[in-house]
């Protein structure tokens, strides 16, 4: 019996992997047969008219070669198998380090799904939307209660729409005064989207280095603080899972030489209920609704990054605005278009409307305390991993973490094992692996997230898979190696994919 | 609090293993001073019962689909979502997974994405499609970066452009000093000769097939004026659905198409979470923006999916990056794919037929009808735009009367039209409803 299949039979092995049943399934296009169909359209109840009696011929097409035919059994035996080769939040522990992957609550995909909000159009009067900007006004002034912000726009449809958001902004403030500022600072541990969304409105970007504790320091920032510098972007806590200490004295730096400081809300569960951004000297910041406020990920979106501003940039702000009536104006709420400065539109219509109400149904649900358990929770059990890791895997910076923690794969170098091999074979033990190799700074990074959703139990079977993993490494290095041994598909060849791109299907192009 | 699963005992054990004595003191590296140090200002709990009152309390003070008559398009469009699109796009493995990094355990969703690509290179005509952008709007604007990009210029032609979608490329094009003009319309609706407003600075024309107005544009002229002066084409399609009549734009000369595909099976949900999408020419794929997947084989020589081409992404590429975005749309990628498999071939072509017939019915009535008009003579797809007499405010609160949502208000965007609604017919809109709509427009009239 191999190692793999004495852990399923175990009956304590509850949250591990065990192989059942994985079906093939070809592409739509493969299974497509002539004359199938998978639709029923009512019966025409107008005079029938023949396209080329319409449109210009030059113009119309002949047929939708390239789509399949298809009953809609075909279809839904089709999308129903390819979804088991997926791994999700509702089958465990999904602890990618930043995404925040916490349990997106079923009452909000309800709700979200009722026809007052889901077949609602957003050019239709807004005497008739009213609901819809109840909540948008409500959602705005919670986001703004949570943050210690001023001002909120729900406009941004990710969190990288929502950097862009701020960075306009600060763009616009400082044009605004007549001064012509060409750099941002950014920390060398921060996301991607930091430094492309600034680097998207023009500016250079100058990296600051994190300092040996992980934590960003005031000289490192003072050192490159100039009056070129239009501001200064950070998460807090960190990609390190570290609050950065320094934060108020970094801010005061920034400011006093007329800069903004740019807050990243990716790390935010951490800090529900116990610290606000706008109290730390963050004077933009945007939140991904789909971490904090347990909006689905979606397979990798919809997002919704709405943007928090003190009143110095409120008058920035993405138009429209919503406005709540007052006076001889009567009850209700309006859209605002007249903003002279505003950076203007960034979405064609209000944002991801439908992650609005998700997370406006959340806040409700949780309320205060249950906001501040949030991140009390999820602190424990980021901190409770660490303790339990820390013997076996090497921490760079081994100091108590916030939300969540990075390890390292140094203590496993003389086994050859690298943070990819343990990242593949805790598939095997049944889990999504962490977010790895970022934060850059850490050399091969593993970073987790295991947000409040996680029990005990849950957990200590997550660290019994991570520390299995290093006596694997020891004992029998090539099952590591060469994992994931359970999954349909293993280790995808990601440089052939990208040296001769096939990015859509073509007859005969499985035979290529 | 039935989302967070920790009993007092668990808390206590966890902080032994930690070795520390309180919750409270997890979050010492927060600066005494710096913490909140009271309850946040919000409305407390409410159970799940509570909540659900309160929100389907919102829900009902907005107009909807189910309690109109729906006339209103305009960018986005009031169609039918078949039963199996909800129910497969509700499976957990789907929406509560993300992004697929770990393509072993994410090929669900990479297949998906490989699948919508081809559906969209089908339609579009282009050759490659990326894994979907936010919506119409940035898409539109991103195509005109990537067109700057790639020309080295910064001069960008709009024509008949959803206003919101001109909007966005401003305030998008506005960081890489792009400079957006407008070309004018013809009387009949259609756009003026391009070549005046083109020159050696130009990087791109962009196009909307249909228009705003939902006049059916000529692609191959504007792809020629455009290539004329080493310019790119890009078409805008925000009626997907009208792809299924029309020629690929790709086919008729233009360089990228992009645009929104909500119609596809996505609910219109107050204008998002909708689909952007974008495809281009092979030999513009690194500098398409946004994910995009590719096949290759695993170790044992199977066929499977990945992410590829990162390198033009925000998180290898930082401030290089073709884009900012990390995030697709990727639930309504699912949603537009499960709908065009049911559809299919046949079926979108028959729906696209349907919707095509409506708006020459609607045409026929108001041609019929005394005080309504038709002041645009170039032909559509499923939007016809109504001329009416007295104002367009009026005439929709007397539709509205009716329970009908008449359309779009022109006034602000096409005043030389007169007093005017753009109207939209998809297989929503029966017979008698478009009767009753044209009865309530012509009474407005008089």
């Amino acid at each position: 019996m191999s190692a793999d299949e004495r852990q399923s039979v175990r009956p304590e092995a509850l949250g591990h992997a065990a192989r059942g049943l994985a079906y093939e399934e070809p592409l739509l296009f493969e299974r497509s047969r002539p004359g199938r169909v998978g639709y029923s359209l009512p019966a025409l109840d107008v005079p029938a008219v023949a396209p080329e009696d319409e449109l210009p011929a030059a113009l119309l097409r002949a047929d939708c070669e390239g789509l399949p035919e298809l009953s809609e059994v075909d279809v839904v035996r089709h999308f129903t198998r390819i979804s088991t080769w997926n791994y999700a939040v509702d089958l465990g522990l999904y602890p990618l380090g930043s995404c925040t992957m916490k349990y997106n609550p079923k009452l909000n995909e309800a709700v979200a799904s009722l026809a007052g909000f889901a077949r609602t159009h957003p050019l239709q009067p807004v005497a008739l939307s009213q609901g819809l900007l109840h909540l948008f006004h409500h959602l705005e002034k919670h986001l703004a209660e949570i943050s210690g912000m001023d001002r909120v726009s729900l406009q941004p449809a990710a969190g990288a729409q929502g950097e862009l958001a701020g960075v306009m902004m600060i763009r616009a403030y400082h044009e605004q005064r007549g001064e012509r500022r060409s750099k941002i600072l950014v920390p060398d541990s921060a996301h991607g989207t930091n430094p492309a969304s600034a680097g998207l409105n023009g500016y250079e970007i100058i990296s600051v280095p994190s300092g040996a504790d992980g934590l960003l320091h005031p000289e490192a920032v003072a050192a490159v603080m100039g009056p070129d510098v239009a501001a200064l972007m950070l998460t807090n806590p960190s990609t390190l899972g570290l609050f950065e200490e320094h934060i108020v004295r970094i801010a005061e730096i920034v400011h006093a030489g007329g800069g903004l400081v740019y807050g990243d809300g990716a790390n935010l569960n951490a800090l529900l209920g116990v610290a606000r951004p706008g109290d730390l000297g963050i004077d933009v910041m945007h939140f991904n609704l789909h971490k904090t406020f347990s909006t689905p990920h979606g397979g990798g979106g919809p997002g919704a990054g709405p943007v928090g501003v003190k009143n110095l940039l409120a008058p920035y702000l993405p138009v429209p605005v919503v406005r709540k009536l007052s006076g001889s104006e009567g009850d209700g709420f309006a859209l605002d278009y007249e903003f002279p400065h505003s950076i203007g539109r960034l979405h064609g219509n209000f944002g991801n409307v439908g992650m609005l109400v998700r997370a406006f149904a959340y806040i409700r649900t949780l309320g205060p305390d249950g906001l501040r358990r949030c991140a009390e929770m999820a602190v424990l059990n980021a901190n409770y991993l660490l303790a339990r890791l820390r013997g076996a895997y090497h921490v760079p910076f081994d100091r108590p973490v916030m939300h969540e923690c990075v390890l390292s794969d140094a203590k496993l170098e003389a086994t050859g094992i690298t943070t990819l091999d343990v990242a593949k074979r805790l598939i095997d033990h049944g889990y999504h692996p962490p977010t790895v190799y970022f934060p850059l700074i850490v050399h091969g990074a593993l970073m987790i997230e295991p947000t409040e959703s996680e029990s005990l139990e849950g957990l200590d079977h997550f660290v019994d898979a991570m520390l299995a993993i290093v006596r694997e490494a020891e004992i029998d290095p090539e099952t590591v190696r060469s994992a994931p041994h359970s999954t349909r598909l293993s280790r995808l060849d990601e440089t052939r994919a990208a040296r001769k791109p096939i990015l859509r299907w073509q007859p005969g192009s499985f035979d290529s | 609090m039935r989302y967070i699963p920790h009993t007092q005992d668990d808390i206590r054990q966890m902080l032994r293993a930690i070795g520390v004595p309180s919750v409270e003191s997890l979050f010492a590296s927060i600066p005494e001073k710096l913490r909140l140090g009271r309850s946040l200002a919000l409305p407390k709990a409410g159970s799940e019962q509570e909540v659900l009152a309160e929100l389907a309390a919102l829900a009902v003070c907005n107009a909807h689909t189910e309690s109109h008559d729906w006339f209103l398009g305009a960018g986005t469009y009031a169609h039918f979502v078949p039963s199996a699109v909800d129910a497969l796009a509700s499976r957990a493995e789907f929406y509560t997974s993300y992004t697929p990094y770990q393509p072993e355990i994410s090929q669900g969703t990479l297949q998906t994405i490989f699948e919508w690509q081809t559906m969209i290179c089908a339609l579009t005509g282009l050759e490659v499609s990326n894994a979907s952008m936010y919506d119409g709007a940035s898409a539109t604007a991103e195509a005109a970066l990537m067109a700057m990009r790639l020309t080295r210029r910064h001069k960008i032609v709009a024509a008949g452009l959803h206003p919101h979608y001109r909007d966005v490329l401003r305030t998008y094009s506005a960081g890489p000093q792009g400079v957006v003009a407008e070309a004018p319309r013809e009387a009949s609706g259609r756009t003026a000769s391009l070549a005046p407003l083109l020159d050696r600075e130009t990087a791109c024309v962009v196009l909307q097939q249909p228009s705003f107005l939902g006049v059916v544009e000529e692609v191959q002229a504007a792809a020629e004026a455009a290539h004329a002066v080493g310019a790119l084409l890009v078409v805008v399609v925000t009626e997907a659905l009208s792809l299924a009549l029309l020629r690929g734009p790709g086919e008729l000369g233009a360089d990228i198409v992009c645009g929104e595909a909500q119609s596809l099976g996505v609910p219109m949900s107050f204008g998002g979470p909708h689909l952007g999408f974008l495809a281009t020419r092979s030999s513009f794929v690194r500098q398409m923006p946004g994910r995009v997947v590719g096949q290759t084989l695993d170790v044992r020589g199977r066929r499977g999916f990945v992410l590829t081409l990162s390198t033009r992404e925000q998180h290898i590429r930082r401030e290089r990056a073709t884009s900012n975005i990390c995030t697709n749309q990727g639930l309504m990628l699912l949603r537009a794919t499960i709908y065009l498999a049911l559809l299919g071939r046949r079926g979108l072509r028959e729906l696209a037929r349907m919707n095509l017939a409506k708006a020459a019915y609607l045409r026929a009535r108001v041609r019929a009808t005394p005080g309504l008009r038709l002041p645009i003579s170039a032909p559509g797809f499923n939007e016809v735009v109504v001329g009416v007499t007295g104002s367009a405010e009026h005439a929709l609160k007397r539709a509205l009367d009716d329970r009908i949502v008449g359309g779009l208000d022109l006034a602000p965007y096409a005043s030389e039209l007169g007093p005017a609604l753009l109207v939209c017919t998809t297989e929503l809109a029966s017979r008698s409803a478009i009767d009753r709509l044209v009865t309530a427009l012509g009474e407005a009239a008089r």
